[in-house]
């Protein structure tokens, strides 16, 4: 909503402006400029202004006046050009401190004209930039076992996603909520009540179960024994999502925040990888809890059951199971799971309240890649999605990765919408 | 509390440019949903291909705003395609997860860094309107009727966005009472049924994709001309479950529903808004509950909390007809 209401600022700021007749005349005397703020942005975190980089702008190959600016502490330069026109400004990339680069060394030189009156921004984009030859190699393998890192803590969290639908066939909007949901509840036990993140982490699992357990008892129970149809539980699921994550917004707050401990971590090298402490716990976490879902669902009755629901409501009904004692163990098992994968993506990126609903569209991938409904495909698709999430940002830039994933997901219904472990005859 | 004042914005909000635009965006969807039971949860998208469409036209091509209004309907058609193309064949609810990942795609193109010189990134684009305000022709300065008032720019802007929005429901009128619309809805009922017929369900799906998907963009039109600016974060998924709040309040398959569902949602708001603002102004709420920056929070929440009690209470809206809405998977 603050994106909105700042609209509606902008609204008024822009009538006030337009409207007044005096405002408009004085903006028309400005003349031609161009303008803009050269900064650092990092994968994560703040951008940081980059001071002292020079701009020479030319027109017709020889430099206006003024040229070159230079950005000042803020970053940011303001050129007032002589008239409208075709003109040509080159960042001069030796002024650029060590260690930044543009985002594509190629677009150093930009070519822009100039209407009548015209202050035009120009943004020169500045990242970690393309590394070449050997260095690229070395970067594939780290971002490998990033991706292996993210991939299993979609996993962690698509498992519930996809044995939900394969149970009740519900496509669950609200499972990116659960994920915050259970973030929040850590962070608030290890935060403000003080107790160590892993105590902590076992408590909110357990809340975040329960919490899953009654929200399918009080909401999604009832509605099926209402017969309302599954369309309209996806929109209820929908305005369910905007609820919780409204509210946890209100609660939380719109800041990200990090756990009390292992926020920070220096990074150790194993073996080619370079990982932080952290993320080796988290990669053995997600795997041991990962086979011991399998095993669950594998080896004891209820994952039997489990399985056998998702498979088949009716059939699974009539040899004697306990279909909503089941569908109600999975909401649990869901829940939790996805509290876990919440405490873990808040240890890699800090708990913020729409972390959730950012990895819901890639968990969406990962089910659908790996089969709607099947508890193993989500897993694999999920791996798949993490792996190439990360994996990308060494073709695009880093603010872009998860626009491949989601293409990936658009491609594979075109080619195979029941997924890779999926059977024909769930898709419609 | 100034009860007048509060009474005062609801109305001027039921007839401002948001309810017009929402009224676009969800006649849209109702071409989609109510009629032929597609789930399209990009509807943001289609807005915000209507806005950039003029937005990067008159402003990265130095163009005038008319080229970019084609630009922005080609754009919203070709967008179209491309979804229906790989979804309209599968079930309901997988074209729900890919409409809704597009709308992201596109949200997250347009103000990506990468391609700031043409859509000028998180900041967006402004002031490239100045061709529709020139053929204003009201001079005055205030326009209205009793408390509600608009000046001569504002009234400009919403004659425009509520003709557009007339004309699309006799539109949708019209093509409803067609053998076209007989079809459409045919396919909502039971697409096997559509298809035993002769009918090419596919085909008739992606028009109706691709009409609503157009008036939606009218709606970005509207939406960027009014406020002379584009802003990429304006398009996030909320536009497309506002629409859909609409859609639900007024009646879906309803021609009249998308109009009445804006007209009534934004003075609800409005109402919510205001009343709230004022008891925190005035201490009948204290701060360590609700301070000034958190209503914008609680009115998401209301509109969340009244998406999901319309659809387990009344999911015919207030004027729809339950037989008209079959809302069930195949």
């Amino acid at each position: 909503m603050r994106r909105t209401r700042s609209v509606l600022l902008l609204a008024l700021i822009g009538l006030l402006v337009l409207g007044g007749g005096a405002a408009h005349a004085q903006q028309d005397e400005e003349g031609e400029s161009i303008r803009g703020t050269i900064v650092q942005r990092p994968e994560e975190g703040e951008p940081v202004p980059v001071p002292g980089v020079e701009i020479s702008v030319t027109m017709g190959g020889t430099e206006v006046e003024g040229s070159p600016v230079v950005t000042g502490e803020d970053g940011s330069y303001l050129l007032e050009l002589p008239g409208p026109g075709d003109y040509s400004a080159t960042l001069n990339q030796d002024t650029l401190p060590e260690g930044v680069q543009l985002t594509n060394p190629d677009r150093a030189t930009l070519e822009f004209s100039l209407r009548p009156n015209q202050s035009r921004p120009l943004l020169f984009p500045l990242g970690e930039g393309r590394e070449r030859g050997s260095q690229f190699v070395a970067r594939a393998v780290q971002l490998f076992a990033e991706g292996i890192k993210f991939g299993l803590i979609i996993a962690i969290t698509s498992v519930g996603l996809s044995l939900i639908f394969g149970t009740t066939g519900l496509v669950n909007f609200a499972h990116g909520e659960l994920v915050t949901f259970g973030a929040i509840i850590a962070w608030t036990i290890n935060v403000l009540l003080g107790i160590p993140l892993v105590p902590a982490g076992i408590i909110a699992m357990l809340v975040g179960g329960i919490s899953g357990y009654l929200l399918d008892r009080g909401l999604w129970s009832p509605l099926r024994k209402r017969g309302t149809g599954l369309i309209a539980m996806l929109v209820i699921s929908i305005g369910l999502s905007l609820l919780l994550r409204s509210a946890f917004n209100f609660q939380f707050g719109g800041r990200t925040r990090p756990f009390a401990q292992y926020a920070v971590q220096r990074a150790v090298d194993v073996g080619p990888f370079q990982l932080a402490p952290k993320d080796i716990l988290s990669i053995l976490l997600s795997v041991a809890v990962l086979v011991g879902v399998a095993l669950v669902l594998q080896r004891t009755r209820i994952g039997k059951a489990m399985r056998a629901v998702a498979d088949n409501n009716d059939l699974a009904e009539s040899s004697g199971i306990d279909v909503e004692r089941v569908i109600g163990f999975v909401w649990f098992f869901g829940a939790a799971l996805a509290t876990l994968g919440g405490i873990l993506l808040g240890l890699a990126e800090q708990v913020s309240f729409q972390m959730g609903f950012q990895l819901l569209l890639l968990m969406f991938a990962g089910v659908t890649l790996g089969g709607l409904g099947t508890a193993y495909g989500a897993l694999l698709g999920s791996l798949v999605v993490g792996l190439f999430v990360q994996l990308s940002t060494l073709v695009v830039s880093p603010e872009l990765k998860n626009v491949g994933a989601l293409l990936i997901l658009i491609l594979i219904l075109l080619v195979r919408p029941q997924g890779i472990l999926g059977s024909r005859e769930r898709v419609g | 509390m100034d009860f007048g004042l509060i009474i005062r914005n609801a109305l001027r909000a039921a007839f401002g440019d948001f309810a017009a635009v929402y009224a676009l965006a969800a006649i849209g969807l109702n071409m989609h949903f109510g009629y032929t039971g597609l789930l399209n949860f990009g509807q943001a998208a289609f807005l915000a291909l209507g806005a950039y469409g003029i937005g990067v036209t008159v402003t990265y091509l130095g163009l005038s705003l008319w080229v970019g209004i084609a630009v922005g309907i080609a754009a919203a058609v070709l967008f179209a395609l491309l979804l229906g193309i790989p979804t309209l064949r599968l079930r309901a609810d997988y074209l729900a997860i890919v409409t809704i990942a597009a709308s992201e795609i596109v949200r997250f193109l347009v103000r990506s860094v990468t391609l700031s010189d043409y859509t000028g990134g998180s900041f967006g684009l402004s002031n490239f309107a100045d061709q529709f305000y020139a053929l204003n022709p009201l001079d005055g300065t205030q326009y209205g009727i009793g408390p509600i008032q608009y000046t001569g720019r504002q009234t400009w802007v919403l004659l425009v966005a509520w003709s557009l929005v007339a004309l699309m429901t006799l539109l949708t009128y019209t093509l409803m009472h067609s053998p076209w619309g007989r079809v459409l809805k045919s396919i909502r009922e039971d697409e096997d049924a559509a298809r035993s017929l002769g009918k090419n369900v596919f085909v008739y799906k992606m028009q109706s994709l691709v009409l609503g998907g157009v008036i939606g963009a009218l709606g970005g039109f509207m939406l960027a001309i009014s406020i002379q600016s584009v802003q990429p974060d304006t398009y996030s998924t909320a536009i497309t479950f506002f629409a859909y709040a609409i859609l639900i309040l007024g009646g879906t398959a309803r021609v009249f529903g998308p109009v009445i569902g804006s007209m009534l949602f934004w003075s609800l708001l409005s109402l919510t808004d205001n009343v709230l603002r004022q008891a925190v102004n005035a201490g009948y709420i204290p701060p360590s509950i609700l301070d000034g920056t958190q209503i914008g929070q609680v009115r998401l929440m209301l509109v969340g909390l009244g998406i999901m009690l319309l659809m387990i209470f009344r999911p015919q809206g207030i004027f729809g007809d339950r037989e008209e809405i079959a809302l069930d998977a195949r």
